[in-house]
This record gives C-alpha cells, sequence and structure tokens, in this order.
C-alpha cells in the first residue's frame, strides 16, 4: 500500500456497468516526507474519501475486493484515510 | 487506472481467438490537466469510445474483470469515457 493526497475527482457517464455508484478520485502519492512520488492515478473509493485528504491505497486486482462479491474492474483503490503518520 | 486520450485504433487480423469481436485503441496516458505522460497503450475498448476522447484505463489482471472479458490475454481495458475531471487549482 502507498500513501497518496486526494486531488481531485473524475465524472465518468458511460462506464463498465460495475463501476455504477463507485466514487473515482485521482490520487498524488506521498513519500514519507509528504513530498509528492510518483504520477497521479485514479482509483476507486470505498471508505468515502474526499479531495484535500491523505489516504493510503492498495494496487492490482486487490483494490476490488472492498466491492466482493461485485468484480469491480479497477487496478487502486482507496482503503483507509489517514489520521496522521509519523516517521522516525 | 489511469486516464489517456484515444490517439488512434489497430487492425489485428492475426490474433489470439479470445480477442476477436473486440476493438483495440491505441491511447496516450496523461496527468488530470491533459498533458501528456508515459507510453502510449493498446487497450480493449469495452465501452464504445473512439479517437479524441478522454478515457479511463484499467491495468492489469484487473483488466479481464471488465465487461466481456473473463480469461482474455488482455492487460489495458478501457472501462469508461471521462465526462470531466475535477482537480481544485494548487495540485
Amino acid at each position: 500500500m502507498q500513501l497518496a493526497r486526494v486531488i481531485g475527482d473524475v465524472v465518468v457517464t458511460r462506464k463498465d456497468e460495475k463501476l455504477s455508484g463507485v466514487t473515482l478520485l485521482v490520487l498524488q502519492p506521498l513519500a514519507a516526507d509528504g513530498s509528492k512520488a510518483g504520477r497521479t492515478l485514479v482509483a476507486v473509493d470505498s471508505v468515502g474519501a474526499g479531495v484535500g485528504e491523505t489516504v493510503f491505497f492498495v494496487r492490482g486486482k486487490e483494490a476490488s475486493f472492498p466491492f466482493y462479491p461485485v468484480e469491480v474492474p479497477a487496478d487502486a483503490g482507496v482503503v483507509g484515510i489517514v489520521d496522521h503518520w509519523d516517521v522516525e | 487506472m489511469l486516464l489517456a486520450r484515444v490517439v488512434g485504433t489497430v487492425v489485428a487480423t492475426r490474433k489470439d481467438p479470445r480477442l476477436v469481436s473486440n476493438k483495440l485503441l491505441i491511447a496516450r496516458p496523461m496527468d488530470p490537466h491533459g498533458k501528456p505522460e508515459g507510453n502510449y497503450v493498446v487497450a480493449l475498448d469495452t465501452v464504445d469510445a473512439g479517437v479524441g476522447e478522454t478515457v479511463l484505463i484499467v491495468s492489469g489482471s484487473s483488466a479481464r474483470m471488465a465487461a466481456g472479458m473473463k480469461d482474455c490475454p488482455v492487460d489495458a481495458a478501457i472501462v469508461g469515457i471521462v465526462d470531466v475531471v475535477d482537480v481544485p487549482a494548487g495540485d
């Protein structure tokens, strides 16, 4: 899993029907010091995250597991909202 | 998933039988502001997208979870046509 900041959302009307009702967020992955780390991506949301929040997300097929038994076609998914993190 | 702009089509007569009757498109990944980034990808289209449209591409084994892609040898599938990418200023 990786830390990221939610920087936006995506509106998609015409889509795979299994994506109906699923929120799509634009994420900016973060390094441990909070700086930007890598390219932005679009992820499905299963925890109710919003723009401006820091979250952690999974990559790969596991992104669809929160929606089980529906097999949502997603390769990235927000699975937690970060309250705070500490790095020594 | 990736945001990308569809820039072309691929015609392939000889291909894996499970890919028959599927449409292949060439797309250029882009950032939320529309700036192209990264290499072009060939993606299987499941939502009837066309050249010039902004689409959502799912990659890796998750691409097989798109409609009708079960057991297809595919690692990129177009699963949505993007209306709006809303990124507040500053990012």
